[in-house]
């Protein structure tokens, strides 16, 4: 909302500088986003009128005028079109300084000489208008200083209201509120009720007042509607945002600005027989005052003649019955629209407009007389004309009902934490136009038809919180029982995975949860992603299955800024539909983490040898993860398939006989659809199964020593190291205390089908030495199990 | 006994000579061994009369522990050497780097909620996660935001369907909490938040913390000593804080709060739009009618609710100029936290 503060002072006069009443206001729940001037800096301007224009004698588009300055004559070139003779307009003299510290000086233009500038109101600061000279009315006075004749030293402030404050859309609501605030008296205005001087009427009915419980309107005959409004009302309009039109739209927007009630004013001569007010009917159709021709919805709630809709209410007008320049009889619409009809209903057809915007949010329902009256004055003031007598129409028991509320003196330090003496509670609540009487407990109040946001003691209570001053109000701590939270010591913490993977050189990133549907179905094309009804783009158009496309895209965008050597973690949901408990939508969010690396192993160094990265790379980072929970022997890996994976890279995480992660090499063809370098290698695992450790649990260190043997074996290829260890820790038996792979050869010597693995197994005993015996029947058995499961040989 | 010195100087001659640590025990061989020229004028002494042997045995003895001495004395002097040069030979460079794996870290966006955290967390606040996309009852009814409130307008909601939203704030965290445990409450919830919004200062997904507090002494009065503890110790830094009235539907008194700028302290710059204050945080009263919709007494029971921008309060915190770099993920950014 954007008042200007010369017509906030009209009303309520504060011994405040802009900037005091700015930051007072906003200290007062009214935020005051902006001041600005409502012209620019300017001086040597003034009021001028054009005697003569001629055609300029070397140039098309200029044209040379004899300018009346009030003190003489002087000549000006000027390239406007509307430049012509006897029209007043501004003129800035030699010597003036235009915004932008534009000095105007004589200047010759194509050899005709100019003693000035006349000017637009762009070039004025006033507003965007440039296509012309400003036109000033016919009785400007020349020689006047323009910024005193306009009275420019004002400045507009833009208020951003919040939906509950209804009440301070307009002059008059802001002003009450200014009143309250310094204890000052505001001013009333003038809406004496205008007498009839014609008898004629035009019949109004409420078909549906639960929308529109109150109607008023009026017939104005025989205006003059070529007069044009005056400047005071176009200057009031034009720093609030609106251009003159007609003085009929003229009038109806004033109003709106200055008590917030949205009127309209129809061409009584292109209704037909009486107003309906009624919900649309099913086919009706409305062409709208802005162009649009729309289809109405059965609940949508129109104005309507005997014929047809004729505005949709409260929202916009039609335009077959507007206000044009032929009008001479008006029908004045002023009426009570109620909120939770009209709420979400211009929305619905893509409009929003000032007057939708208020009774949206509630207008005073005991108002539209009043504004009635006020806007038929001014109208009989500047187009003349006849007013016939005011019909309205009311539904008592359709109207808001605002009961008292009872605001109980104890609630305020109890909520507040501070007592209010009651004469300071009585003053606020009474200067926000409050009935309030007091009872035992505290008292009771009487709601203003204005107040629609107040309707239990709470309200009651931030409005005294608010008038008296949020921070005047004490200040204090929590007070709580200390107890100890439970925490199960065997489950990690996220942080945990943070610092863990922080420390192994990975980077967190975070990327968004709605991602392209293309990367999605590359990803994972057999979940059918869950998808935005409105997504702010296609490319974020449906919630991610998987990190894993928002972390390969993390790693591109890296790479094309030079980033080569990438290593990225992330933590989030994902979302897969599908049933799970106590969820939304038939959805599971599961909590997730994914890695990936991609380019060198290590950061370039004197140290290491360059070599990119692999699968081994990440899967030691993941294990690494998986052991610090203590739970490292829980999880197991077996190969597997994924769409986007490579599939002679790619291994499944298994934790419980269920399938926790994935891990594995991006699929060359997701690479070359991304258009990245691989080889990139990434994993994503349920967060909730890494996060489960297990409690460290002692058991006695042997006193004797440890034996080790080491033996070397040939199998096929395709044979799982995985498996084979498991081997050998079943039949190795009890004295088993460690296994080691340290080494996995193929190549040379070997035939090419095959591989040759060696495994270091330490032996030992809690209660002797073990003799070679034991040990050696124990390597026997895993041996003997290689060989007849595994097709083993025993290398040399 | 002649032949005695001459042996003596030639031995220190030789020992003195020597450079190795093989040539010295040679030498201890060849003159103190079993069969050294020392030890056979010791043997040579049978042949000398009985008077004569005990002088004649003490001048050899005094010599040969003289060489004896020089050889200890000679090794020592060598091998002390010898290591000093292999210790030479095997000095390095110190200052060339380390080995191993560069160090990573975690978002400065996980980072600011981690403070958080730790901060509400010494205070008894439980951290509380919650679902991503939600139903409308969670996100907006329960809340006191019907349909076709006009405060919806302020959400620019992302829908699944008429009926599920991604939630636009993470209070319907909150809502979950109320209505399935009992007061006294002391949570925060920290999460993903969405609204249909992008441009210079928005992003269509962004982090918020919120907290709630609600038990039956809680007013107005501790909020703002709870949020001015809480700004003073996340800025580390004692500016003023400012609570403005403003309206959200699910609290009432609603306030913004406005603190000093972290840039300029008060005085206006670029950060503050030159106001000298920033917006960092909204909150307020837990509405009663948010307390009934979860089954609480609101007659009883009286809390409060608030709400931040995670990143808002990281760019505040750590400089940073643009909100976008958040989500862009790149290294380069990334690496400075």
């Amino acid at each position: 909302m954007k008042i200007s503060e010369q017509w906030l002072r009209e009303w309520v006069n504060p011994a405040l500088t802009t900037e005091e009443l700015a930051h007072q206001i906003t200290m007062a729940g009214l935020e005051v986003d902006a001041i600005e001037p409502v012209a620019g800096v300017f001086s040597g301007v003034v009021v001028a009128e054009i005697v003569t224009a001629e055609q300029h004698p070397d140039a098309d588009k200029l044209r040379v005028c004899t300018v009346n300055t009030g003190g003489g004559t002087v000549q000006i070139v000027c390239g406007a079109p509307n430049a012509r003779a006897g029209l007043k307009t501004p003129l800035a003299q030699v010597g003036a300084v235009l915004p932008g510290d534009f000095r105007i000086k004589k200047a010759k233009l194509r050899g005709v000489e100019s003693q000035g500038m006349l000017c637009a109101e762009q070039e004025l600061g006033l507003s965007d208008a440039n296509a012309g000279l400003m036109e000033l009315p016919a009785d400007a006075p020349v020689g006047t200083d323009l910024r005193s004749y306009l009275a420019l030293d004002d400045h507009l402030i833009e208020i951003g209201l919040t939906p509950n404050r209804a009440d301070c859309l307009s002059i008059a609501g802001i002003a009450r509120e200014v009143g309250l605030l310094n204890a000052l008296p505001v001013s009333a205005i003038g809406c004496d009720p205008v007498p009839a001087t014609v008898e004629d009427t035009f019949s109004v009915r409420l078909e549906a007042p639960q929308g529109c419980p109150r109607y008023a309107g009026r017939i104005i005959k025989g205006i003059d509607i070529s007069r044009p409004s005056p400047l005071w009302l176009q200057e009031k309009l034009r720093r609030c945002g609106l251009r003159s039109i007609d003085a009929v739209v003229d009038v109806t927007n004033y109003i709106l600005l200055e008590l917030g009630q949205p009127m309209h004013a129809f061409d009584l001569g292109k209704l037909q027989g009486g107003i309906v007010v009624r919900t649309a009917r099913q086919g009706e159709t409305l062409a709208l005052l802005d162009g649009q021709s729309v289809n109405l919805r059965e609940n949508t709630l129109v104005i309507a003649d005997h014929s047809a809709p004729v505005a949709m209410a409260g929202i916009m007008g039609g335009d077959p019955t507007a206000v044009d320049d032929k009008t001479c009889d008006l029908f004045l619409e002023s009426a009570f629209f109620t909120p939770d009809l009209l709420a979400g209903k211009a929305r619905g057809y893509g409009l929003h407009t000032d007057s939708s915007h208020r009774f949206e949010r509630g207008v005073d329902f005991r108002l539209q007389r009043r504004a009635l009256e006020r806007a038929t004055r001014l109208l009989l003031d500047i187009v003349g004309g006849e007013a016939g007598p005011v019909t309205e129409v009311v539904d008592e028991p359709c109207l808001p009902l605002l009961p008292p509320v009872t605001l109980r003196r104890a609630r305020i330090p109890r909520l507040l934490g501070f007592e209010l003496p009651d004469t300071e509670v009585e003053r606020i609540l009474a200067g926000l136009g409050l009935i309030v009487v007091a009872t035992e407990e505290g008292w009771t109040c009487e709601i203003p038809s204005w107040r629609f946001d107040i309707s239990i003691e709470v309200d009651l209570l931030e409005e005294l919180a608010r008038v008296y001053g949020y921070n005047r109000l004490p200040v204090s701590h929590i007070r709580a029982d200390l107890v100890i939270p439970a925490r199960a010591e065997a489950r990690l913490s996220i942080r945990d995975l943070r610092r863990h993977l922080g420390a192994r050189g990975y980077r967190e990133a975070i990327t968004y949860s709605f991602i392209d549907p293309q990367m999605q179905r590359l990803f994972d094309p057999d979940t059918k992603a869950v998808a935005l009804e409105n997504p702010i783009s296609a490319d974020m158009a449906v919630m991610r299955s998987s990190l894993l496309p928002g972390l390969a895209a993390a790693v591109l965008r890296n790479s094309n800024r030079q980033q080569g050597r990438v290593r990225l973690f992330e933590t989030g949901l994902r979302f897969i539909p599908g049933e799970a408990e106590g969820n939304v939508a038939g959805l599971r969010q599961e909590p997730t983490l994914a890695m990936i690396i991609s380019g060198q192993r290590f950061a370039e160094s004197w140290a290491v040898a360059t070599a990119p990265a692999d699968y081994f790379d990440l899967k030691g980072d993941l294990e690494s993860l998986l052991g610090i929970g203590g739970a490292a022997d829980k999880f197991s890996f077996r190969a597997a398939q994924h769409p986007a994976l490579h599939p002679g890279q790619t291994a499944e995480l298994i934790r419980n006989d269920k399938v926790v992660g994935i891990l594995g090499a991006l699929h060359p063809g997701v690479l070359a659809e991304l258009d990245l370098v691989g080889p990139v290698f990434a994993c994503e695992v349920d967060l909730a199964a890494v996060l489960e450790g297990e409690l460290p649990r002692f058991s006695e260190l042997s006193r004797f020593p440890e034996v080790r043997r080491d033996i070397a074996i040939v199998v096929d290829k395709t044979v799982a190291a995985a498996t084979l260890l498991e081997t050998v820790r079943n039949t190795a038996g009890a004295y088993l205390t460690e296994l080691r792979l340290f080494d996995v050869y193929q190549g040379k010597g070997i035939d090419p089908e095959r591989k040759s693995l060696a495994f270091g197994l330490t032996f030992r005993d809690q209660t002797r030495t073990l003799s070679d015996e034991v040990v050696n029947h124990a390597m026997d058995q895993v041996i003997d199990s290689l060989e007849k499961n595994y097709n083993a040989e025993l290398r040399n | 006994m002649e032949n005695l010195n001459s042996l003596a100087e030639e031995a220190k001659a030789a020992i003195k000579a020597a450079t190795d640590s093989a040539t010295l025990e040679q030498l201890r061989v060849d003159f103190l061994g079993k069969k050294g020229r020392l030890t056979e004028l010791l043997k040579g002494l049978g042949k000398l009369s009985a008077e004569e042997r005990p002088a004649a045995g003490a001048k050899i003895n005094v010599v040969k522990q003289e060489l004896q001495g020089l050889i200890a004395e000679r090794k020592t002097a060598l091998e002390s050497s010898a290591l000093a040069e292999k210790l030479a030979r095997e000095a390095i460079d110190v200052t060339l780097p380390g080995r191993g794996q560069s160090t990573g870290g975690i978002h400065p966006v996980t980072r600011t909620i981690e403070r958080m955290e730790d901060f509400f967390g010494a205070v008894g606040f439980d951290v509380v996660e919650g679902p991503e996309i939600e139903d409308d009852y969670h996100n907006f009814e329960a809340l006191n935001i019907p349909a076709h409130h006009p405060a919806r307008a302020m959400h620019d909601t992302f829908y699944v369907d008429p009926t599920t939203v991604l939630r636009t704030h993470t209070s319907p965290v909150q809502v979950r909490v109320m209505e399935s445990e009992a007061p006294p409450l002391r949570i925060i919830c920290p999460g993903r938040v969405y609204r249909c919004d992008s441009d210079l200062t928005h992003t269509p997904m962004f982090h918020q913390v919120e907290g709630l507090l609600i038990d039956e002494h809680s007013t107005f009065a501790d909020l703002k000593g709870l949020i001015e503890d809480f700004l003073r110790v996340f800025f580390e830094r004692d500016l003023e804080v400012r609570f403005r009235p403003s309206y959200f539907p699910f609290t009432e008194p609603s306030a913004e709060v406005d603190m000093q700028c972290v840039n300029c302290g008060g005085k206006g710059c670029r950060v503050c739009s030159q106001t000298g204050w920033l917006e960092v945080m909204g909150c307020g009263m837990v509405h009663p009618r948010v307390l009934e919709h979860c089954g609480i007494d609101a007659e009883r029971f009286t809390g409060f609710a608030f709400g931040m921008g995670v990143e808002r309060l990281a760019m505040l915190r750590y400089g940073v100029n643009d909100l976008r770099l958040f989500f862009e993920n790149d290294l380069r950014f990334l690496e400075q936290f």
